[in-house]
């Protein structure tokens, strides 16, 4: 981020919706260009180099997956902003795991959505009450289950789950360092290494999950 | 079974409770020593969870600093040895092997009788009641006692003399022996017995009606009730207001002449997911705001399933309308041990004691509603900081492994 106000490229296959994003938006960040399709997005996102790229995870060829894997080939340093309406889960995990940096849903606040940018922009991870609680079910232990490969990476902290399910029931990162008395920075370093697991683990789940979903 | 000792071991060691209660007839039978097992396990298993008292409390905790009742059983201790010297000096065998589980059995109900709740009495009560009531009532009834008493006491001494009598006829001697001392109780207490078992199914029934009243009113409260406050609310919109009592007047048809009570879902739900998103759309529809819903994990929907999304779902209606905040966040998740949903606001909150008493919202519709299926719910709220309702059932085991019910 260079400065006050952040550099933003918006790409969502409606124009209405990047429209009704652009003017709630307003003159808290810089939007650099906009983009509706994944030929189109990568070509913006690499003439303009924003900060932050603020992606619809469903686009029609090839997805928000599919920008990020391209755009992270030739520059690595900008980040993205996951942004959906949809449920699947499977779907934003493999945008988290190609290389966005957090997930919202479209039904955001304005103030919100400035917020998770400028989050994104300084490096940190946003997670939003959904995408917490798709990473708890991603890690969660099954009960016949193989013991984990790599442990440091297949498995979440007490504290790390912790952190996921007061965020998960509508916490801000505020609120949940007030609520288990850490400060906000710990609470910040915990999300981004969950991030970094959810990124690394070849969890077997992580790919596959869906089709296992646990109905107790 | 009378202190649910046989259904709490079972549900410890993960054993079907008949199996266990078996064990404890059949020890009990042999040679007595089940009978002082029960008592003792009664008095020192503590009480399950979601008991009314509270969890992890035994009787032998509070009996410990019961000094009389301790005294009272260390008396016992001379009677247990007037028993055995009687037993050498008759040469009664059998009765110097039934005075030790007797004896702890009657220290161990003296402890429990002492020290229980009302609702460890009640069974001692009622066992012993045909002893207290031996020979009262209108005169019919005095004097068929009397022919059933001294029946009883023919049947019964030579049942005795048949176990403890001479050498002759090995095998027929003990097997008649008992039967002739079972044939005596029956006798004696069998018509008590029968009445109290009436007494008790009545009992039951009526405890059922209760409940079923109860939730009949967290229905009611639920839809009619919650109507007629939006509807007030809404005075001066008359669309509004025609249209929430359309909507009401076709729950109420369907609930009175389909059968479909308010809250049920829809035929094709069948998981705590699948209830919940339900109650979002419901809710969101209904009172305008959004409800953000996380699910992790999933449950079938079975009646404690069912009875905690009913609660959640009028802990969502209430933050939506009473909380002006426009966001409610849900949050549910099925572990292993048990399915819990947090239903959490940023709105204006409230104070417990300045809501008024005959709201039934928060006590019956949640509160109550999660006590009878066995769960709990908890209230966190003040004014001007939200609110956040935890609800949590324990996830039901198959069937024959419930918690200390059915005491009979």
């Amino acid at each position: 981020m260079t400065g006050g106000r952040p550099r933003v490229v918006l790409v969502d296959d409606h124009r209405l919706f990047r429209a009704g994003v652009r003017s709630e938006l307003g003159d808290r960040v810089e939007v650099l260009g906009e983009a509706g399709d994944v030929a189109e997005a990568v070509e913006v996102i690499t003439a303009s180099g924003p900060d932050v790229v603020i992606l619809d995870v469903h686009l029609p060829s090839g997805g928000g997956q599919a920008v990020v894997e391209e755009v992270k080939r030739t520059d690595p340093s900008v980040r993205f902003l996951a942004l959906s309406v949809s449920d699947a889960p499977e779907d934003v995990i493999a945008v988290i795991r190609a290389g966005a940096r957090g997930y919202v849903t479209k039904n955001i606040a304005g103030d919100e959505l400035v917020e998770a940018v400028q989050r994104v922009a300084g490096g940190d991870a946003v997670f939003s009450p959904r995408l917490a609680g798709f990473v708890l079910d991603a890690f969660a232990a099954l009960p016949d289950e193989a013991p984990p490969v790599d442990p440091e990476l297949d498995q979440l902290s007490a504290r790390e789950r912790e952190v996921l399910r007061l965020i998960a029931r509508g916490y801000t990162y505020k609120e949940v360092a007030r609520e288990l008395s850490i400060s906000a920075k710990t609470v910040e370093s915990h999300v981004s290494a969950v991030l970094r697991k959810l990124q690394l683990s070849t969890r077997y789940q992580l790919s596959r999950w869906a089709a296992e979903r646990r109905l107790i | 079974m009378v202190g649910g000792v046989a259904a709490g071991l079972a549900e410890r060691l993960g054993l079907d409770p008949t199996v266990v209660r078996a064990a404890f007839v059949v020890t009990a039978l042999a040679s007595g020593f089940g009978l002082a097992a029960y008592v003792v396990g009664w008095l020192a298993l503590p009480v399950a969870a979601g008991d009314e008292r509270p969890a992890g409390a035994s009787i032998i905790g509070r009996a410990r600093s019961d000094t009389q009742g301790l005294a009272l059983v260390v008396g016992l201790v001379p009677v247990l040895v007037l028993l055995l010297l009687g037993a050498s000096v008759l040469r009664t065998p059998w009765l110097g092997s039934v005075a030790w589980p007797l004896l702890i059995s009657a220290a161990g109900l003296i402890l429990v009788w002492r020290n229980g709740t009302d609702a460890d009495r009640a069974p001692i009560r009622q066992l012993g009641a045909p002893l207290a009531r031996f020979g009262t009532g209108p005169h019919g009834t005095w004097r068929r006692a009397v022919l059933r008493a001294a029946v009883g006491v023919v049947l019964g001494t030579a049942g005795v003399s048949l176990i403890a009598g001479g050498q002759e006829r090995a095998v027929v001697r003990p097997i008649g022996g008992v039967a002739l001392v079972l044939g005596a109780i029956v006798v004696v207490f069998g018509p008590w017995w029968a009445n109290l078992a009436r007494e008790l199914a009545q009992e039951r029934r009526a405890r059922t009606r209760a409940e079923e009243r109860a939730e009949l009113a967290s229905r009611v409260h639920d839809s009619v009730l919650q109507t007629l406050a939006l509807v007030q609310r809404h005075a001066d919109d008359p669309q509004r207001v025609r249209s929430l009592a359309r909507a009401q007047e076709r729950e109420l048809r369907a609930w009175l002449f389909e059968g479909r009570a308010p809250g049920d879902f829809d035929a094709d739900v069948a998981t705590l997911g699948d209830a919940l998103r339900q109650v979002q759309s419901e809710v969101e529809a209904a009172h305008g705001a959004r409800v953000e819903l996380v699910v992790v994990g999933d449950a079938v929907l079975d009646e404690r399933v069912g009875a905690l999304v009913a609660a959640a779902r009028e802990a969502t209606v209430n933050a939506a309308k009473w909380s002006g905040a426009p966001v409610v966040s849900v949050y549910a998740e099925a572990e292993p041990e048990q399915v819990s949903v947090f239903v959490r606001d940023r709105g204006k909150g409230f104070d417990r004691q300045a809501v008024a008493a005959h709201r039934k919202g928060l006590a019956e519709s949640i509160e109550g509603r999660m006590a009878r299926a066995g769960g709990r719910a908890r209230v966190a709220s003040s004014p001007g900081s939200g609110t956040e309702v935890e609800l949590a059932v324990p996830v039901a085991r198959p069937a024959g492994h419930r918690r200390r019910e059915g005491r009979a």
